[in-house]
């Protein structure tokens, strides 16, 4: 079981952020989120896009802000359970939470932030019949470990980075890569497009274009898949498929937590604190929604830093405190570290 | 002072509404849409507007002349679902006064 004071449903930009103002607080945060790396919709979605409404930053890249925010939430040092949803939440009788992921992964919480995004990303399924029988037992959604892959025959579908990425990637591992996209453009970072281009010379990825997968075919396993090429069938074997066609953000589990839902999003008090119709979950960034919300990452910054006060009072009934500015008390880390102004010296100038 | 010009959507439910959208506020069709709250919220311009996620799929309905489709578009459109001859992405066509009168039909969510 893994023991926190605020677990952080969502490592977007307003979830990284909350660490932060958590930590000048003393408050403990772990991270869940259902994407294999940090950074939310920047990293998923645009990470090589400028953004350039983040106060201070005239400009700044999408995935350099998840950079900056990983490196200003560090001495904090936040726990992280990713590659994994948040599936149920049970409130204890003392007030505490217990969260647990679609692996089964524990945490016990004094209180949860949701900062979910637009949800939780899903793979985009391809319209084929049956496909879901073939889930785990040959078809994948993600590469989430290569090494099921090494020595087999793998086939890959669509046309955009994560399909030339993983193509080229598997090459490697993979007894047999064969990509197939509806069309013979691809769209990906021109290194990637330069180097398939290379491997399909090189022999080391086979390429069918313009070409659809149309069937699935094996008895308990993956077996073969049809393709449809210029309106001829053609069957193919293979161990695996894996089509790559994005992401899709789904409000998911979250959406049965009995939390009051309006338009896709998660009702909060915006007068005070940014907590949800349950005492203790709060939601904070572009999942939740209040008169005059606007879903920017400026916003979230405020949101998370009021939704860590408050927790501060749940957490700590009574216990004085009064907010503190880090240019004069500086910020004292979880690691031991402290970052804090440089002192004035009170010298005389002969 | 620019006019608003007029735009015929069919929602997903299959209703027609005629709206005013206007020229001079740098608007996307998509935009539009979710100004007039005709998708809800969270079912469309996942991306913020990029050509990366086609969220805003919808139909051309008549033969207002519109701009060429960009490359993104164009690859955005060979991924997703429910495409058909008359697809396009409403994050990439600009409110500008050559497309007043244009009627569009939001595609199903996918």
């Amino acid at each position: 079981m893994i023991e926190t004071d605020i677990l952080i449903i969502g490592a977007g930009p307003t979830g990284l952020f909350a660490v932060f103002e958590a930590g000048l607080l003393k408050l403990k945060c772990h991270i869940v989120d259902a994407l294999p790396q940090i950074g939310g919709q920047l990293s998923e979605l645009y990470p090589k896009k400028p953004i350039y409404d983040i106060p201070g930053f005239p400009e700044v890249l999408a995935g350099d802000l998840v950079d900056n925010l990983m490196e200003q939430i560090k001495q904090f040092q936040p726990g992280f359970t990713l590659n994994e949803t948040a599936e149920t939440i049970d409130k204890l009788a003392d007030g505490t939470f217990i969260v647990t992921t679609n692996k089964g992964t524990k945490h016990h919480a004094k209180a949860v932030a949701i900062a979910g995004g637009l949800g939780s990303f899903e793979p985009r399924k391809p319209l084929i019949d049956n496909i879901e029988f073939y889930e785990d037992k040959g078809v994948e959604y993600f590469v989430k470990d290569p090494e099921l892959f090494r020595n087999k025959k793998i086939i890959i579908a669509g046309g955009g980075d994560s399909a030339l990425d993983w193509s080229i990637f598997l090459a490697d591992v993979a007894s047999e890569v064969t990509l197939i996209h509806r069309r013979n453009e691809f769209r990906g970072a021109l290194d990637s497009v330069e180097k398939l281009q290379e491997y399909k010379k090189l022999g080391l990825v086979k390429l069918i274009t313009p070409a659809e997968v149309t069937a699935l075919h094996g008895e308990n396993h993956l077996s073969a898949i049809t393709i449809n090429k210029d309106g001829a069938s053609e069957k193919i074997e293979t161990d695996y498929f894996i089509p790559l066609f994005g992401l899709t953000p789904k409000l998911g589990s979250i959406a049965n937590w009995g939390l009051e839902i309006e338009k896709n999003a998660i009702k909060v008090n915006n007068a005070l604190d940014y907590q949800t119709n349950i005492d203790g979950i709060y939601a904070i960034g572009d999942v939740n929604i209040y008169p005059g919300k606007l879903k920017l990452i400026l916003c979230g910054f405020h949101e998370a830093t009021l939704m860590c006060q408050s927790v501060y009072q749940r957490i700590n009934p009574g216990k004085k405190y009064v907010l503190k500015y880090t240019t004069v008390s500086g910020v004292d880390g979880f690691d031991g570290t402290r970052k804090e102004a440089e002192k004035a010296v009170v010298k005389s100038i002969e | 002072m620019p006019q608003d010009i007029t735009l015929k959507i069919i929602d997903r439910d299959g209703v027609p509404h005629e709206v005013q959208a206007p020229t001079d506020m740098n608007m996307s069709i998509m935009e539009v849409i979710r100004a007039y709250e005709l998708a809800p919220e969270g079912t469309i311009g996942i991306c913020g507007g990029m050509a990366m996620c086609a969220s805003c799929q919808c139909y051309v309905l008549n033969d207002v002349p519109l701009p060429e489709k960009g490359a993104d578009e164009e690859a955005m459109l060979w991924e997703a679902l429910n495409v058909k001859e008359n697809s396009r992405l409403g994050c990439q066509i600009q409110i500008t006064d050559a497309i007043n009168g244009l009627e569009i039909e939001i595609a199903p969510e996918s």
